[in-house]
């Protein structure tokens, strides 16, 4: 009986949880689509701030990560399909890989680390300095202030970074396609191009975009629910960062198979 | 040599003293504040008259910080009336209390700034939002706000180069910044040292008489409480133990009153004072006794 209470309870605590990040997300998205029209304008600046901070700084580390799955998914692949003699479709797997999955998933990833620890961190802290209090009795509301703007530079950024962790990974498989596949730049090139339908980019982008959304929702609710204390803040990054991990590969899921089972992509 | 008219138009401005005085600016009828099952708040009821700077005192748990953050809004009241200018805050919208908020200004115990900004930054924030004025008209007024507090010059810095003291006046300017007619302060003395401390102090009186705000101020700061206030509401397990001006709270024959007034221990603590104490001597006499 106790196990099945617990099971209640924790079902419960899930869809509140939920609900809140929908909540949160779904006021974001006011803010960012009807505020603009009701005289609540988008901080664009702390926008663009905020999109140097997601998306540019990413840019090293994203592109060196990136760049080495792409080569080890093409020794993977190759370890395999030498046996069939198809070394030259290394660049079909990789390309196919990188842009339906991998791409979005390890930028996703990135990012988390990056920006939606930082996003906890520094609500949490606000929180905790009872700045977002003083926020609210200036009748500034922190969900325009704060998380619109974060919001906006993830919805715009995730999928800008996810096109070049893309681009990166399929030059890490064409290193190896260069230097054991028989392969020139050029040519390795163009077979990643031809293996690629534009649904392969697109199911990815859309997915970015999503996760986009997940980080933000997950980075900016676990700041908003910090205790007092410092401590709590390190407990809020932490939950952003295990928690959105957590459900972008739901999201990933619920997305792949909308696409495979509703439009056979 | 005072004149006739002098004498006519003192009188009037004594008898709009007595209208003004007399308006409510913040009423409380019953209010009960509870943190899920616990009810921190019984019942607490009391008026503030425009220009009047009321403190509102209590012990640490006596429920006083509560008291202050159900008045600006950020806690919702389980029962009860909050009348702020004549509306009730726990019965309006979210854009009623926008409107109230306005007109208010709130001075955390820590500035609560924004680290990320500089300090003219901050203090311009709420007129940014709320209001169209032009960026030099804007200009003018930080730095007027800043003046006021004695910070002036101080707008470019960022408020982790600003001293305690500092800090609190900047977060004063910026509770200034959209000419509220209600400040709440709270804690504002706390963690400086009794000069800066006296500062602030000068700085709460300052304001009254230059701008005859509504001022509450919830402190435990004896010295300065009494420095700075018109009427008390001392605040004791959630439940009003007395009220009224200060001059009646410092002759008050009350036992709590006095026990707070006079900073003396609750009995359980002195009596664990004297066990340690009589342990720690009894220790000393066993050292002495070897050697």
């Amino acid at each position: 009986m106790q196990v099945v209470s617990q099971i209640g309870g924790s079902v419960t605590n899930s869809l509140a949880y939920v609900g809140s990040l929908a909540s949160l997300g779904g006021r974001a998205a006011y803010y960012t689509f009807v505020g603009p029209f009701q005289g609540k304008p988008l901080r664009l600046q702390r926008a663009v701030s905020q999109a140097m901070d997601v998306g540019v700084r990413a840019l090293p580390i994203l592109s060196l990560i990136t760049f080495f799955i792409g080569l080890i998914l093409a020794l993977q692949s190759a370890y395999e399909l030498r046996k069939f003699g198809a070394l030259n479709l290394v660049a079909t797997a990789v390309a196919i890989s990188m842009t339906r999955e991998l791409g979005p998933l390890i930028t996703a990833i990135v990012v988390i680390g990056r920006s939606g620890s930082a996003f906890a961190a520094e609500i949490g802290t606000m929180k905790v300095t009872e700045e977002i209090d003083a926020l609210e009795t200036m009748a500034i509301s922190p969900i325009h202030f704060l998380v619109t703007p974060k919001f906006l530079a993830m919805i715009v950024m995730l999928p800008c970074l996810t096109i070049w962790a893309n681009s990166m990974g399929i030059l890490g498989g064409a290193l190896f396609g260069v230097a054991q596949a028989d392969f020139t730049w050029g040519r390795y090139i163009q077979a990643s191009i031809d293996a690629l339908f534009l649904r392969d980019i697109t199911t990815g982008l859309i997915k970015s975009v999503m996760f986009g959304i997940t980080i933000t929702a997950v980075g900016c609710l676990e700041g908003l629910s910090t205790g007092a204390g410092a401590e709590q803040v390190g407990r809020s990054t932490t939950r952003a960062v295990v928690m959105s991990i957590f459900l972008v590969v739901v999201v990933d899921l619920v997305f792949t198979m909308l696409f495979f089972f509703v439009s056979g992509v | 040599m005072i004149g006739a008219s002098d004498v006519a138009g003192e009188r009037m401005r004594e008898e709009d003293r007595e209208v003004v005085d007399s308006e409510k600016m913040i009423s409380l009828r019953d209010l009960r504040v509870s943190y899920g099952e616990r009810e921190i708040l019984h019942g607490i009821n009391f008026d503030v008259m425009r220009g009047e700077t009321m403190v509102i005192l209590g012990g640490s748990g006596s429920g006083k910080s509560t008291l202050l953050r159900t008045l600006v809004g950020l806690e919702r009241p389980s029962s009860g009336q909050i009348w702020i200018k004549g509306q009730d805050i726990a019965a309006i919208s979210q854009g009623e209390m926008d409107e109230i908020r306005k007109k208010i200004g709130m001075s955390f115990q820590g500035g609560a700034l924004f680290g990320s900004m500089t300090v003219g930054e901050n203090v311009a924030l709420p007129l940014r939002e709320h209001t169209r004025l032009e960026d030099s008209t804007i200009e003018i007024m930080l730095r007027l706000k800043l003046e006021q507090v004695g910070l002036a010059g101080f707008e470019y810095y960022m408020p982790s180069q600003l001293s305690g003291g500092m800090k609190k006046r900047a977060a004063v300017a910026r509770a200034l910044a959209m000419d509220p007619e209600i400040l709440f302060f709270d804690e504002p003395s706390a963690g400086l040292d009794p000069i800066i401390a006296a500062g602030i102090d000068q700085l709460i009186l300052e304001l009254k008489k230059a701008f005859r705000m509504t001022i509450i101020v919830v402190t435990h700061e004896l010295a300065s409480a009494f420095l700075i206030a018109d009427r008390m509401v001392l605040i004791d397990k959630g439940n009003i133990v007395a009220i009224g001006p200060k001059e009646e709270m410092r002759s008050s024959t009350q036992p709590r009153v006095r026990q707070f007034l006079d900073r003396v221990a609750e009995p359980e603590i002195a009596r664990e004072l004297d066990y340690l104490q009589m342990l720690t001597q009894e220790r000393g006499r066993r050292g002495s006794g070897v050697a």
